[in-house]
């Protein structure tokens, strides 16, 4: 019920003083009320809900969030590679070993 | 698709579970408050890919489920009146009342549709001026903005056929009495991050702090589901009890003003029953004074009934993260979504349909054993 997906806005229109916009997700475009979205601008993406754009995806963010997953997958990475060499010692168990 | 595929991105899944399992040291109860969280933790199985020590529960933010009875019959018996079309969120035209669902209305006669937006319900209303439209108009703070807006633009048209049922509830009054409970398992908290996008994050700091919970604000996807719990997990560990927003992207700690505003004019704040929990105090809004000739339940003046729920019904106790969908002798058998016995099932997103549609029957969540009936009732196992 709180679903809402993201879409890009292709289009600004006023209807009756509500601003309203076409909205592309991914081949379905849709019209979408942007009342709550003032600070959007076509381009933008913005989540979706029941015809209506909840807010802007914040792209910095977006980008942000997958960079800090990309060097968290490093670390994850370096830290395996260093456990299968046997080079650390005392490394906190895990929540398998530790549950069983 | 855009800001979809790559929080679906198994290698990002494969770190993240990795990190919760160097991570966690003890068992942790975390809880997601949101049913789009709950259904996608269970399509995914997210919960049976982490560590045995951490248990995630499925609270009641499915507000099709926690939508009480009396609601539901009250909009039946609003449908069934002559010359009006009734207006839903298709996903409530098949939740029974006590007596059939709006589908049986339909059926009937009764002019019962399904729209996907409250702006669809107002266009109906637009076109057939001789005609009284009511819309059901349910939801937690994700909608809220949505059914506000259809009531602000019914006033400014003066759309008088318009009126709406209102039935909306408020995340953190739940999780404080999820909290409150002496029985309470709940350690950390998913937060719903769509109903943070509206009202921010503000709300959950006393939360956390007065119970000394954590709550980290989470997306939908896979990515970010685990990364919310890593981060849970890690406050965990450390013994803090802080509100994070892990929804960066689409969560600003102040939520949208612009919504809030209009929330703040349309809706005041209501003590609201939930199905499967009963009355929370201040967990709800209905129309404020200025909108209250839109209030279908004014124009209609219908009764209210005490309805009785199914004593086998377990939905309470799960709702509240005490217990999971096999340790109920009917999930499955005599509780199905075609059949369903409460709230847990009547929805997609409640943790029973949700087990059911992702083939959780006849086997229990890992770690957990499976609901026995013969044994519970003293036949041969």
């Amino acid at each position: 019920m709180c679903l809402a997906v993201p879409g890009r806005i292709e289009d600004v229109l006023i209807e009756d003083v509500v601003p309203m916009g076409r909205v592309a997700f991914s081949g379905v475009r849709r019209l979408v009320c942007l009342a709550h979205v003032p600070e959007a601008v076509v381009g933008d993406y913005v989540l979706v809900h029941v015809g209506f754009a909840l807010s802007r995806v914040d792209e910095a963010e977006a980008k942000r969030t997958l960079e800090l997953l990309a060097e968290l997958g490093e670390l994850e990475d370096a830290m395996s590679g260093e456990l299968d060499a046997g080079a650390v010692d005392g490394m906190a168990p895990t929540g398998k070993e530790h549950a069983a | 698709m855009k800001h979809l595929s790559e929080y679906r991105d198994p290698g990002a899944s494969r770190t993240l579970l990795s990190a919760i399992e160097r991570a966690v040291t003890r068992p942790w109860v975390i809880m997601e408050v949101c049913g789009g969280q709950t259904r996608s933790i269970v399509r995914h199985g997210i919960d049976e890919l982490l560590p045995e020590a951490v248990e995630l529960v499925h609270g009641p933010g499915c507000p099709v489920c926690v939508t009480p009875l009396e609601a539901i019959d009250r909009a039946h018996a609003i449908a069934e009146r002559p010359g009006v079309i009734f207006c839903s969120f298709g996903d409530m035209l098949r939740v029974p009342g006590s007596s059939g669902d709006l589908f049986t209305r339909r059926a009937r006669g009764a002019d019962v549709r399904a729209v996907y937006s409250p702006l669809d319900a107002l266009e109906i209303a637009n076109r057939n001026p001789e005609r009284e439209v009511v819309f059901f108009a349910i939801g937690f703070e994700t909608t809220a903005p949505a059914n506000a807006m259809a009531v602000l633009l019914a006033k400014r048209r003066k759309l008088t056929n318009f009126s709406v049922l209102v039935s909306q509830v408020l995340v953190p009054p739940a999780m404080t009495s999820i909290l409150q409970a002496p029985s309470n398992r709940v350690q950390g908290f998913l937060g719903p991050g769509h109903v943070c996008a509206v009202m921010g994050m503000d709300e959950y700091a006393p939360i956390a702090a007065h119970y000394n919970t954590p709550i980290v604000v989470t997306g939908f996807e896979p990515v970010d589901m685990l990364r919310g719990i890593l981060r849970l997990v890690q406050q965990l560990e450390r013994g803090q009890a802080c509100v994070e927003n892990g929804y960066e992207r689409s969560v600003k700690s102040e939520g949208n003003l612009t919504a809030k505003r209009l929330l703040d004019d349309v809706f005041e704040v209501c003590d609201r029953k939930w199905r499967g929990i009963g009355s929370i105090p201040k967990s709800g809004y209905r129309l404020s004074y200025e909108y209250r000739e839109h209030d279908a339940e004014q124009r209609f003046e219908v009764q209210d009934h005490a309805v009785a729920e199914p004593e086998e019904c377990i939905s309470g106790q799960i709702l509240r993260g005490l217990k999971k969908p096999h340790d109920c002798a009917a999930f499955g058998k005599r509780c199905t979504p075609d059949a369903p016995l409460g709230a847990t099932m009547v929805s997609a997103e409640g943790a029973c349909a949700a087990y059911f549609a992702h083939g959780r029957i006849g086997r229990a969540p890992k770690g957990l054993p499976l609901y026995d009936e013969r044994a519970a009732q003293g036949g041969a196992t």
